[in-house]
């Protein structure tokens, strides 16, 4: 079977609630059969309403939303056969787990066997056998969570929703049920589209990642790319740490430019910047900065320590370098470390090709 | 192992749970004194004045007391097929003639008669004859009394007399089921039309279950709306639903007389759109007619208030998921909304009934004689036959009522599931 690339297509979707501000703006994605597609960004930045066009619960203001070439817009969400994973589970709490489970199959009037057979199945998958008599209030909030996942995929839906479903779960927890829910996407090959505001989630889980801010998507790529490369100040800043420096292009060709910084100047990547004299701000991981480094880089610049973190497996250094003491170094646990103190002064050195000039904030 | 079992001590010495103990004890004796004044209140005006009720409704003593000689005498009297002996005569003549000497005979003659009919006017010729100090006592009292009027040779008067002797009598209970003792002292129903508080009990079930349904099929709805509508909207119709609710009682039923008398609002309307005629205008007040329109107005905050405090807490992505799960808006209501708000339906339910069983002054308004409930019965009994006995016995009756429905409701629904709020 051939996969769709446009199994579920928004299509210059708008959606406004008070018809003065738009939440969603011009909204162009292609969800792809069999995805694990991810929306994250920070609150109202319009995932969660884009997520509810798709479910039925809201209708887009302007566009069309087509799931398989058609247009859904004018079916209500119960004919639309999306599963949904909510916020706080929505587990019917007067129902057991099995009734929880057989609800969707019981309203499309499935045979008592094939029930059965289908909510064991279910239940077998997020390996909560023998909890079928349970009622919700009787079990943790992970097993709720596993609960909700079983009742969205127990009628075979063509895609599931996921609305930032392991916010309530602790952070232990919440790690095991990432990998749990990945490793269901990808034995049962359904289409997800999963919103949260956790951006480690989005990279651990996501096939791809559509980050949104202000309505738009900003970005949409695989997480490797999506970290590596972003394509904006936003998305650079949203995903991972990141350190900056606004300044103005003084000499520009293909693969380099030069930015002139408040006292100095840097060698950076040009990604969206075009001439001379344009502002821009530099983005650069803090992985990607090594001290006293061994080979030859075309960043080599001193810098005085204000601050040690130690983290277990790295130790966080806060440097004043450039005139910015907000610099951030991360230095690996191993054995060769280096003894840092701070107001000691060392040396910083990192490849122009890591120090992407983007967008000024 | 041994320092498991062996008993820890405090700093001081006192073992642990000794000392636990202790501390728990002053905090109970102060939770209690915190509610003493409310238990106090409540022992003295709630459970005296239900102890009183009860005494009064079954209290008989006061025949008791003016016959006692008689009623001592009668414990010999054995053949009740036939006259009691001389003993017995001689006693009630000694008890009355003292009873007439404190011109207390009139009484007796009175509850006497409502034994059975026939006493007043034998009881009086008796007490002519020891005014006129026409009864000689060396001869028999029996031979005497019995030449007096016929009746008194009628055993069935003296078997009346016996049936009194007991100080407690269930018999204005009976009165209320519109039963009686006969002479033989068997349970009789009344004749079929003098059974008067049967009617008005099935009455009163019927109009407090219907009531309790109207208002349950207009208040849910509202506490629906009241629930889910924005809070702007939300506040404006709470006001809406509690204005009435702070309004005089009394107003409110004078208001709806207004609406619904035959020259009233309601019926000028009618006329104007030409429903009705205008000299065959509906009754609509003083039947039972007024009595549901009044008394379901007047109840219907107190179905709404423990809806809406249920269906407040019903999470609105529970509906959402049931139609994304498939059901249709129908399905996801009637599956998962109305089951979750079966509490406050309980509670509502309860609350209506109960109030409306017991209902006094719109009913007295509004209802006329068709639409009068058993509390005006009682109010009336109180207040202008003044047989209190017998208001007290069907008061306590409508109070067990009350405690009957509350008992098959628990077993239903479950107390513990009530939701006020």
């Amino acid at each position: 079977m051939s996969k769709n690339p446009e199994f579920v297509k928004f299509d210059k979707v708008d959606k406004s609630y008070d018809g003065k501000v738009l939440v969603v703006k011009d909204l162009q994605l292609d969800i792809a059969e069999g995805e694990f597609i991810t929306m994250l960004g920070p609150s109202g930045s319009g995932k969660t309403t884009c997520l509810m066009m798709l479910a039925g619960f809201e209708t887009p203001t302007h566009g069309e939303i087509l799931l398989d070439g058609n247009i859904i817009s004018n079916i209500p969400p119960h004919k639309r056969g999306i599963g949904m994973v909510f916020q706080n589970y929505a587990l019917f709490p007067h129902m057991t787990v099995y009734e929880n489970l057989a609800f969707p199959l019981r309203v499309r009037k499935v045979e008592k066997d094939e029930i059965d057979k289908k909510v064991d199945k279910a239940l077998s998958m997020v390996s909560l056998n023998g909890f079928e008599t349970r009622m919700p209030a009787q079990l943790s909030g992970g097993q709720q969570q596993r609960v909700a996942v079983a009742r969205a995929l127990v009628f075979d839906p063509a895609v599931v929703l996921m609305d930032e479903p392991l916010g309530a779960l602790d952070k232990n927890l919440r790690e095991s049920m990432q990998y749990e829910i990945k490793h269901i996407h990808e034995s049962i090959g359904v289409t997800v589209v999963y919103v949260t505001h956790d951006q480690s989630e989005a990279l651990t889980m996501s096939n791809r990642i559509a980050v949104f801010n202000d309505g738009k998507v900003q970005q949409l790529s695989n997480p490797a790319e999506l970290y590596e490369k972003p394509v904006n100040s936003f998305v650079a800043e949203f995903i991972g740490e990141n350190n900056t420096f606004n300044g103005e292009i003084v000499d520009i060709d293909k693969d380099k430019c030069k930015v002139k910084l408040a006292n100095s100047e840097i060698l950076a990547n040009p990604i969206s910047v075009k001439s001379k004299g344009e502002k821009t701000t530099v983005s650069l991981r803090p992985e990607r900065a090594l001290i006293n480094p061994s080979e030859k880089m075309d960043n080599m610049f001193t810098g005085k320590i204000e601050e040690v973190i130690y983290h277990g497996d790295h130790t966080r250094v806060r440097l004043n370098l450039l005139g910015s003491s907000e610099f951030i170094l991360k230095v690996p646990n191993s054995t060769s470390n280096l003894e840092l103190k701070v107001s000691q002064d060392i040396n910083i050195g990192w490849n122009s090709i890591d120090a992407r000039a983007l967008d000024p904030k | 192992m041994s320092s498991e079992t062996k008993q820890i001590l405090t700093t001081d010495g006192i073992p642990l749970e000794v000392s636990l103990k202790k501390a728990e004890k002053k905090n109970k004796i102060k939770a209690f004194l915190l509610v003493a004044p409310l238990l106090l209140f409540l022992v003295i005006t709630y459970i005296f004045p239900i102890g009183d009720m009860f005494m009064r409704s079954v209290d008989d003593k006061m025949i008791t007391n003016m016959l006692p000689k008689t009623f001592k005498a009668m414990e010999k009297w054995e053949n009740l097929e036939e006259l009691p002996p001389e003993e017995v005569y001689r006693s009630f003549y000694e008890d009355y003639k003292l009873l007439a000497e404190n011109q207390q005979h009139g009484k007796l003659g009175q509850r006497l008669n409502k034994e059975k009919n026939g006493f007043n006017t034998i009881t009086k010729k008796l007490f002519r004859q020891i005014k006129r100090k026409k009864i000689d006592e060396s001869i028999s009292i029996k031979e005497q009394i019995n030449k007096l009027h016929k009746r008194w040779r009628n055993v069935e008067y003296w078997l009346a007399i016996k049936r009194t002797a007991p100080p407690y009598t269930v018999a204005k209970y009976l009165k209320g089921m519109d039963m009686y003792f006969d002479s033989d002292g068997s349970i009789t129903q009344v004749e079929e039309d003098r059974r008067i508080h049967r009617i008005l009990w099935l009455r009163t079930l019927e109009i407090a279950f219907f009531v309790t349904l109207f208002s349950f099929f207009m208040g849910y709805p509202i506490a629906h709306l009241l629930a889910t509508l924005p809070m702007k909207y939300s506040n404006l119709l709470m006001i809406c639903v509690l204005l009435p609710f702070w309004t005089s009682l009394l107003v409110r039923t004078a208001s709806w007389m207004i609406l619904l008398q035959q020259q009233g609002l309601v019926n000028d309307f009618f006329v104007m759109i030409g429903l009705v005629g205008d000299e065959n205008r509906p009754e609509m007040m003083y039947n039972k007619v007024g009595t549901y329109v009044a008394m379901t107005q007047i109840l219907l905050p107190f179905m709404v208030l423990p809806l809406y405090s249920v269906m407040k807490t019903i999470s609105p992505s529970l509906m959402r998921a049931g139609k994304s799960l498939g059901g249709t808006p129908f399905v996801a209501f009637w599956k998962v909304y109305f089951p979750l708000t079966i509490p406050g339906i309980g509670a509502g339910c309860l609350l209506v009934f109960i109030l409306a069983i017991g209902y006094y002054i719109t009913p007295a308004l509004v209802g006329g004689a068709s639409g009068t409930l058993i509390s005006n019965q009682i109010a009336f009994h109180m207040k202008t036959t003044l047989d209190w006995s017998f208001a007290s016995a069907m008061g306590l009756m409508l109070l067990t009522g009350v405690l009957v429905i509350y008992w098959i409701y628990n077993k239903l629904v479950g107390v513990d599931n009530i939701k006020l709020g």
